[in-house]
């Protein structure tokens, strides 16, 4: 049967527009070492490296980690690659996760990154296939329209997006390592900048970022580090198709299946009493109110009216991405781990000025593709 | 963590069926999708199950082949994941795909997996795609291309006394004339060693029979346990898996050997019992040499019998491949244990190494 698995160290680069002070190689070390620190532990006393980042093409160099393998002592060590879209910083982490519970490894150093500023993630998702629509509008062109869907069937009000735009960005202010520190942002100043893919503006965007996310991942037995651990008490990933007719692409059912299988394993039932913080994949700012409905915090068509009543700012009940969130760092490899990270770092008590007192129990999101790849997992402070 | 850790008794996983397409060195009339979906149909239909009977699935590509980003979210089309399923990707060799499956059938709540992998090569030119694999700073800006590594190493090869140009020729002699027997492979011939070596060189001391295809080709295998394991076919086990990196830095590393093998070998546990057949994954003649001592493997060892990676390479599935055909030659009452092996990165940076056993 499974073996329990924790998180025993974090660490994270400080995330920029650019970080030319580093080359790819500096920028994973910069994570990974903080995270061995956080652990009490040496680059020896790692047993296996699972990296994760999105397409290749973002940076220009492909299989990535066969060039950092020396930068994240692996040499010598199994190193595996992980790639699942805009999930692939979480699904990184649940791979890593999935070598511990099963038995074979004791600690496993898990990262994940990307370099934006190395190439121009929009025009690397614009490449013209064969036989495929073109895209030609990055992530947000392709989002927007399932966000108007969003807005048609809830009847949610337009000022709701821009609502969570400041949210997330007032949490960032608390975060150190978060890319975008907008310390006068408020709705007007959302309000009135450009707009992008109608209806999302310039601030309701998740910004280009530089960063790495690393973890120590630990069975019981191999326990260390300055804090105490967060152990994983459900883990899940499911895939659904890009198209198909009938999908429903603003409440996708891979979501809701994979929200189900982390809520069983985890023993949750009601997710917005039990859970006590949560850090999920919002990227553009009405995502929100979209997977609270879909992660079930609410009943369908209630998200938006979770965001208006002020539930999941820092001191509402229900405290979503107390890190600044996707909206404040997206370097898109590792924002899917900043996530896992961030609710880690909770259940530990080491989230410093975004910390939120007696956090025991926390959710960790991603999604990828067309809103069809999802990662999770809930960690708690007490042993599962 | 050493290989004593990972030599704990694995719970026992069967490659319950094993499917590839037949192997070209151009595929212009499909896309991925399309390649994949007979083989994944054959896959399941062999044992006569279907993709409601898989809990997990694990796929293995590049974007780079493809030349567009995301390249494996439509492929997952070809299975048809609805109701939504458990699914990964790893940027990485199918045998790859195959260790994250097995390594979640190690955990005991579930029973079996789909692992798939495609490559196709035709659309570019594999000599400036793979050059962009090495160091983004200090080595893909000078455009090294794969043959020319290779040829570094098989040079190192000869200059230590290891092997001889005659010795590559008698490898791919062999390897294509056992490949009159594969029907899915891509080059398969009998000429004698000695008419090889009349080939020209591509890169000294390479000629051209020491280098592999260049081809489109795509595999999967179904992973089964517990029950299922002895429903859906005569079990093949896996009864070790283990891989290993080196450094990049071709400059720090002797090419001449392969201890990333040597610990993957030693984690799986080659040695514990005498290896009838060896599946291995040695694009270029002259890393068969290098393998084989990395392995252990003596001459009493079947080596290829598939004619192997000199008869169709198919880049991110000629690793997985080899499993298969591995598993292949036991379940055909051929061979009682065997072991396969995959390769990633310039001049075997990465290996792979897997145990199989009848019963």
């Amino acid at each position: 049967m499974a073996e329990r698995c924790a998180v025993i160290g974090v660490g994270q680069t400080h995330h920029k527009a650019k970080r030319d002070d580093v080359s790819i190689a500096g920028l994973v070390r910069e994570a990974a070492k903080m995270a061995l620190a956080d652990a009490d532990l040496t680059w020896t006393d790692i047993d296996a490296v699972v990296i994760g980042k999105a397409p290749d093409m973002f940076e220009g160099n492909m299989m990535p980690e066969l060039y950092l393998a020396p930068a994240l002592g692996a040499v010598g060590k199994p190193m595996f690659r992980v790639h699942t879209a805009g999930s692939v910083g979480g699904s990184t982490a649940l791979v890593a996760a999935h070598l511990i519970s099963s038995g074979i490894h004791k600690r496993v150093l898990t990262v994940a990154y990307e370099k934006q500023s190395d190439s121009d993630a929009m025009w690397a998702l614009s490449v013209p296939q064969p036989f495929a629509a073109p895209l030609l509008a990055g992530a947000g062109g392709y989002f927007a329209p399932h966000i108007r869907a969003y807005m048609r069937r809830s009847g949610a009000p337009e000022y709701i997006g821009r609502m969570v735009a400041v949210k997330d960005r007032r949490n960032a202010m608390r975060n150190p390592y978060a890319h975008l520190h907008i310390a006068d942002i408020d709705m007007k100043m959302v309000e009135e900048s450009m707009m992008l893919w109608d209806p999302l503006r310039y601030l309701e965007a998740c910004p280009s970022s530089d960063g790495a996310a690393a973890m120590v991942l630990s069975s019981e037995d191999a326990l260390s580090g300055q804090y105490p651990p967060a152990w994983i008490h459900g883990m899940a990933m499911r895939s659904e198709p890009t198209m198909f007719a009938g999908r429903d692409q603003v409440n996708p059912r891979a979501g809701r299946d994979c929200s189900a299988d982390v809520y069983a394993q985890a023993g949750i039932t009601d997710p917005r009493r039990q859970i006590d913080v949560a850090e999920v994949y919002v990227p553009f700012s009405w995502y929100e109110p979209m997977w609270l409905e879909n992660l079930g915090f609410c009943d369908l068509g209630d998200g938006w009216k979770l965001t208006e009543s002020g539930a999941t700012a820092f001191d509402g009940d229900i405290p979503w991405n107390t890190s600044g969130g996707v909206l404040s760092s997206n370097p898109i490899g590792a924002s899917g781990m900043l996530r896992f990270l961030e609710v880690a770092m909770q259940v530990r008590g080491q989230a410093g000025e975004h910390q939120i007192g007696g956090a025991r129990v926390a959710l960790g999101q991603a999604y990828g593709g067309g809103s069809q790849f999802f990662s999770m997992w809930v960690v708690g402070s007490d042993k599962p | 963590m050493s290989a004593a850790a990972a030599r704990r008794t694995p719970r026992p996983v069967s490659i319950a069926s094993f499917a590839q397409a037949h192997n070209v060195r151009r595929d212009d009339e499909h896309n991925e999708v399309e390649m994949l979906m007979p083989v994944v149909a054959e896959v399941f239909g062999t044992i006569g199950i279907t993709k409601d009977d898989i809990d997990f699935i694990c796929s293995g590509s590049t974007d780079y082949l493809i030349g567009g980003p995301f390249s494996f979210v439509t492929a997952l089309d070809a299975v048809g994941v609805w109701p939504p399923k458990s699914e990964s990707h790893v940027e990485m060799d199918g045998a790859w795909a195959l260790y994250e499956a097995w390594v979640l059938l190690q955990e005991g709540e579930i029973d079996a997996a789909l692992v798939y992998c495609f490559g196709r090569s035709s659309p570019g030119n594999l000599n400036e795609i793979l050059a962009l694999q090495l160091d983004p700073y200090y080595v893909a800006p000078l455009w090294p291309d794969p043959v020319s590594l290779a040829a570094l190493q098989a040079r190192a090869l000869i200059d230590a006394g290891k092997a001889t140009e005659a010795d590559f020729a008698a490898i791919a002699s062999r390897s294509r004339r056992d490949a009159l027997d594969n029907p899915k492979a891509q080059v398969a011939n009998d000429i004698p060693a000695e008419k090889l070596l009349e080939d020209e060189y591509i890169v000294s001391p390479l000629r051209r029979h020491a280098l592999p295809p260049i081809t489109d080709g795509v595999a999967a295998i179904v992973l089964a346990a517990g029950d299922k394991a002895r429903q859906w076919s005569k079990p093949v086990w896996i009864t070790g898996f283990d891989h290993r990196i080196e450094t990049h830095s071709l400059g720090a590393r002797d090419l001449t050997s392969s201890p990333s093998t040597a610990r993957a070998a030693e984690g799986a546990g080659v040695s514990d019992g005498p290896i009838d057949v060896a599946e291995i994954h040695a694009p270029f003649a002259h890393q068969e040499i290098i393998l084989k001592e990395a392995l252990g493997l003596d001459d009493t060892v079947v080596v290829n019998p598939s004619g192997g990676p000199l008869a169709a390479n198919p880049l991110m599935s000629a690793g997985l491949i080899r499993i298969g055909e591995a598993a292949t030659r036991i379940s055909s009452g051929r061979a009682h244990r065997a072991v396969a092996h995959a390769t990633s990165g310039p001049c075997l940076q990465q290996n792979l190494v897997c145990v199989l056993e009848g019963e």
